[in-house]
């Protein structure tokens, strides 16, 4: 069986699984991070929204084997991490604004909350309620409009981009640090239980 | 021990409008009897280690009529009634425990899957004992056969049921804590100040509930009544107060049923026959197939009326069981709908629709058809099971435990008593997770193979042999004579709504299965306790019919059950009747709406949605109103259909015409959560707005063809109304009212309304795009589901620049003779 390692919140990885399996069930059946959620399975919910080297992807429709040693994959559980907070900013404005309801669908929702967000910001330009239309993401409760007022509010706390370059160089230190092990067992080993 | 009541020196007084004569700290069994009106409640100290008090009715009796009896059922009787009449004897097992730490626990015996009901029991606790939020820990109660009929989770009435006793077990605790802290600290009752669980005496001393709770145990049960808090001195009702589930939520830590991890538990799923409730025959190429990556079992799971069934395949990944079915050759017998068309069964609704009595005046009359709607949540069907030869245990998101319990007992051949049903927090019901589809599959396959299973569904079999809200006609007749109303006659007709969870306990959901007993116990129950109309239209009849046994279609109550239809029917003709009057719509249902608190959230409305204001050509406003759940709502949309809105295109989605604004007040009476319950109501709206204008599924060769979220046209951002205003009206009554689907019919009706006037075209099927071209190419019904997507990168704009050079230089360290692993030796590496 393929051997298969990257990067998942800030932590080296290396999992046994097939090429073509899908990342999602990589997540979720191997290594136990379930914050990404099974809605659909064909990238048309968007509930396993998460992140690749900082941009919004359905791990659902991506096979493991498309995911390189050095790509980092942020989960829900990762991102307040990545920013060196216990809780990122669009995380507070969800709280602030109560927008959960059942809240299956709200890990996937903030992902790519937090994605649009940072497009804008790479235009140079606020989010709009065309942006806001374009969200495919379902909610089954039906808190939509708690979203877009969440968004609005996650977008004006967060810190507006900086230009990527130095981001890379960045990434490069992080990777060595992450290699070793560490007493809480940074290093997660995927395997089949 | 003396009457604990009596040490609490003149405390607070029960809070009902009946109570505020009984003269403060008088006597108490007169004042108590006197204020015990309707519902005689009682408390209890349960015999225990630390301090349990529990609360429970003593002779349930039927609601009193709130108003004047009219002429419909449902205004002196309704759906809440019910299953407050039937849950009542069992009460008193409701027992709030607290721990040695000062926390209140107490098991709710109801099903959470969005609505918010843990955190209103977590602020009616909190309220009570005078306890922050944070130390009351409200967990979901497993199925306890003892609660008889008290556990079912349906029809809003959650709050409305369990409101009183939970309030008056924690008034018990509260008062019993009082009196043993005014022990230990040597001083009256009345000296003593409560605040965030700790007891101050006015000479300092003081103690928290959590050195209080040994102390104040009993060994023997002791019954007393205790006394409520003053709604003056309630500190957290009517509040808003946040979520509790909110941080985890948003986190990413909440756990489903899928997140769990028993040990052992291997992926499991089930591919589904190409025709609905369909069993499969035979398996032509299970050797090839468990050849497959990952996979470990195949085997043909047998269809019957509890367990849809199919081939059920085991594997590493839940992604490895897709590609596993999707490889399965399954023979399949035809079902029960092969044959029929969506034509046919309207013609067969026609057939069976009860007659009109006899009209006495100038007649209207129009036939309304709604058409299937799926139930699916979000989360789909799933369940945990572990089956061991002498038990089971079993995790799942269900509404009717003990019904789960009893029929897998029954399924495994094990004692009520050896199979433990746990109810996880579900993620989204909207009505479908009555049935426990999942956990009796689950049940089965893990008897079957010996180990643990976690057994999901795929999306495209939730949307296809997943629960339906029924295909449904609705005939409107309403007679007019000298400017009034005289008559209003409708005469619903459908396919079955499904009702064998009986009240979700073995027994009923058994008796239920007998044949007409689905429609004579159930159906006509729910439809005349929910079927109203809240107009002064003089002789009313609403009547309920309908074709075929219950498990032909897969259907539930999905969604406020008949009333979207039930309401969107009448709430057009209503304008109807009013054009006919030259009356403005708005003023005409102030004029006929048959009580005061209808005005009040019509006239809310009205101010606040602007009624009447100029709009441009093809926009229009619209409004409905309806009474139920022991509440009043009132509906006020506008909805935009200019051609470049209605023509405006995105991606494999259904844009049309889009409602542009709702204002939304409801009367639930007694408000508890007005953040959570505009919460609900925000759920209902974008129901409501799919119902009428996007959401339906089509059935086709004995299937339903719409197999994603992409199909299923369901409320997504691009429908979503831009400005949604909801208003909470101040309390009215000491009822709460239903709110988790008091919105969804009054909104669709609404939106229909004002879809009418904005095109001048009065629609007559539901949703309005249901006959237009599809805006998708169906996926095949076999395999099941469809193919997996791989260019998820691609998708997202990702770029690989210099892919291949980095996966040569990946192949290069992989370990060259490295064998495939199997179950056992990877085992050994992993904690």
């Amino acid at each position: 069986m393929p051997n298969h390692t990257f990067i998942v919140n800030g932590k080296k990885v290396s999992v046994d699984v097939e090429d073509d399996v899908r990342l999602l069930w990589v997540l979720r059946d191997v290594l136990k991070i379930h914050g990404p959620k099974y809605g659909c399975g064909i990238g048309v919910c968007r509930a396993c929204t998460c992140h690749l080297n900082g941009k919004a992807f359905n791990p659902c429709v991506t096979p493991v084997k498309d995911i390189l040693p050095t790509d980092e994959v942020t989960t829900i559980e990762g991102l307040a991490p990545s920013v060196g907070k216990a809780i990122h900013p669009m995380q507070q404005a969800w709280l602030d604004v109560d927008v959960a309801q059942c809240g299956y669908c709200q890990p996937g929702q903030i992902m790519a909350a937090v994605d649009v967000v940072k497009t804008a910001q790479r235009q140079k330009r606020k989010v709009t309620d065309d942006d806001l239309d374009q969200i495919r993401n379902v909610c089954r409760c039906g808190t939509y409009p708690r979203i877009r007022q969440a968004i609005r509010q996650g977008e004006a706390a967060m810190p507006v981009l900086k230009v990527t370059k130095p981001k890379k160089r960045k990434a490069k230190k992080k990777k060595p640090a992450a290699r070793k092990p560490s007493k809480s067992g940074a290093e997660i080993t995927g395997s089949t239980e | 021990m003396p009457d604990p009541d009596r040490s609490t020196n003149g405390g607070p007084a029960a809070r009902r409008p009946d109570a505020a004569d009984a003269p403060e700290g008088s006597s108490l069994p007169d004042a108590t009897e006197r204020r015990i009106s309707r519902r005689r409640m009682v408390g209890y100290l349960l015999a225990a280690p630390t301090l349990v008090a529990a609360a429970r009715f003593m002779d349930p009796e039927p609601a009193a009529a709130e108003g004047l009896p009219g002429p419909t059922i449902p205004e002196f009787f309704d759906l809440s009634d019910v299953l407050n009449v039937v849950a009542a004897p069992t009460y008193g097992l409701l027992a709030i425990t607290i721990d040695k730490q000062g926390n209140a626990h107490f098991q709710l015996p109801r099903s959470e899957n969005g609505q918010g009901i843990t955190t209103t029991f977590t602020m009616i606790i909190a309220d009570e004992m005078d306890l922050p939020m944070s130390k009351v820990k409200v967990t979901l109660m497993p199925a306890e056969p003892k609660l008889l009929f008290n556990q079912l989770t349906a029809g809003s009435s959650s709050v409305f049921t369990l409101y009183e006793p939970v309030r008056r077990a924690a008034a018990v605790a509260r008062t019993q804590l009082q009196r043993t802290a005014a022990r230990e600290l040597g001083v009256p009752g009345r000296d003593l100040t409560l605040k965030d669980g700790v007891f101050t005496a006015s000479h300092g001393g003081s103690i928290d509930f959590g050195a209080l709770t040994e102390k104040a145990a009993v060994k023997r049960m002791i019954e007393f009544e205790p006394k409520l808090k003053k709604a003056s001195a309630q500190k957290l009702i009517g509040t808003e107060q946040k979520r509790v589930d909110a941080l985890d939520i948003v986190m990413g830590r909440k756990t489903f049923t899928m997140d769990l991890q028993p040990k052992d538990a291997s992926p499991t799923m089930i591919c589904r026959p190409p025709t609905l409730n369909a069993a499969a025959t035979a398996i032509q190429n299970k050797a090839a197939v468990l050849k497959m990556p990952g996979v470990t079992h195949v085997l043909l799971v047998p269809h019957s009326d509890d367990v849809q069934g199919g081939v059920a395949v085991v594997a590493r990944t839940f992604g490895q069981c897709i590609e596993a079915i999707r490889a399965l050759k399954v023979s399949w017998t035809k079902g029960p709908i092969a044959g029929r068309t969506e034509q046919s069964i309207k013609q067969d609704l026609a057939k069976a629709e009860l007659p009109m009595t006899p009209a006495l005046g100038k007649v209207i009359e129009e036939t309304f058809t709604f058409n299937f709607r799926s139930g699916s949540a979000l989360e789909t069907n799933c369940a945990v099971a572990d089956v061991r030869k002498d038990r089971a245990e079993i995790w799942a998101p269900l509404k009717s435990p003990q019904w789960a319990q009893g029929k897998i007992a029954e399924l495994l051949k094990l004692n009520v008593e050896s199979v433990k049903v746990n109810v996880m927090d579900g993620g989204g019901s909207f009505g479908r997770r009555l049935f426990c589809d999942g956990a009796f599959e689950a049940a089965v396959i893990s008897r079957s193979i010996g180990q643990p299973v976690k057994l999901m569904w795929h999306r495209a079999d939730d949307a296809r042999h997943g629960r339906h809200h029924p295909l449904t006609t609705s005939k409107v007749r309403i007679t007019t004579g000298g400017g009034a109303v005289l008559q209003y006659d409708q005469r619903h007709t459908a396919v079955p709504t499904d009702f064998t969870q009986g009240l979700g306990d073995y027994l009923t959901a058994a008796e239920t299965r007998l044949p007409l007993q689905n429609f004579a116990q159930f159906s006509e129950t729910v439809f005349t306790t929910t079927a109203n109309v809240p107009y002064n239209f003089g002789v009313v009849t609403q009547l309920l019919n309908e074709i075929d046994a219950f498990n032909t279609f897969n259907t539930s109550s999905v969604r406020n059950v008949y009333s979207p239809d039930v309401a969107t029917a009448t709430e057009l003709m209503v304008d109807r009747v009013a054009k006919e009057f030259g009356r403005d719509p708005m003023e005409f249902r102030l004029a006929f709406a048959k009580d005061e608190r209808m005005k009040g959230v019509l006239n809310a409305v009205k101010k606040a949605g602007n009624w009447g204001r100029k709009m441009v050509p093809n926009t229009a406003q619209g409004i409905a109103m309806r009474n139920e759940y022991k509440g009043r709502t009132a509906c006020l949309v506008e909805i935009d259909c200019t051609p470049p809105t209605v023509n405006r295109k995105i991606r494999q989605a259904v844009t049309g015409p889009r409602v542009t604004k709702i204002v939304f007040a409801i009367d639930v009476g007694l408000p508890i959560n007005p953040l959570g319950l505009k919460a609900q109501v925000m759920g209902g709206c974008m129901d409501g707005i799919a119902q009428a204008l996007t959401y339906s599924h089509h059935l086709k060769d004995g299937n339903f063809i719409e197999a994603s979220w992409d199909n299923s046209a369901y409320t997504r951002q691009w429908n979503v109304p831009p400005v949604v205003e909801i208003i909470v009206m101040p309390q009215t009554s000491e009822v709460a009212g239903g709110a988790g689907e008091a919105s969804v019919g009054t909104t669709m009706a609404a939106v229909a309304c004002a879809y009418a006037r904005a095109t001048g075209k009065m629609p007559t099927e539901f949703p309005i795009n249901h006959n237009s071209p599809l805006h998708f190419t169906p996926y095949p019904a076999s395999p099941p589901v469809p193919e997996v997507p791989s260019d998820g990168l691609e998708r997202a704009g990702i770029k690989r620049k210099t892919t291949k050079k980095k996966r040569a230089a990946r192949k290069k360290k992989r370990p060259a003779a490295k064998k495939p692993a199997t179950r056992t030796s990877t085992s050994t590496t992993s904690k």
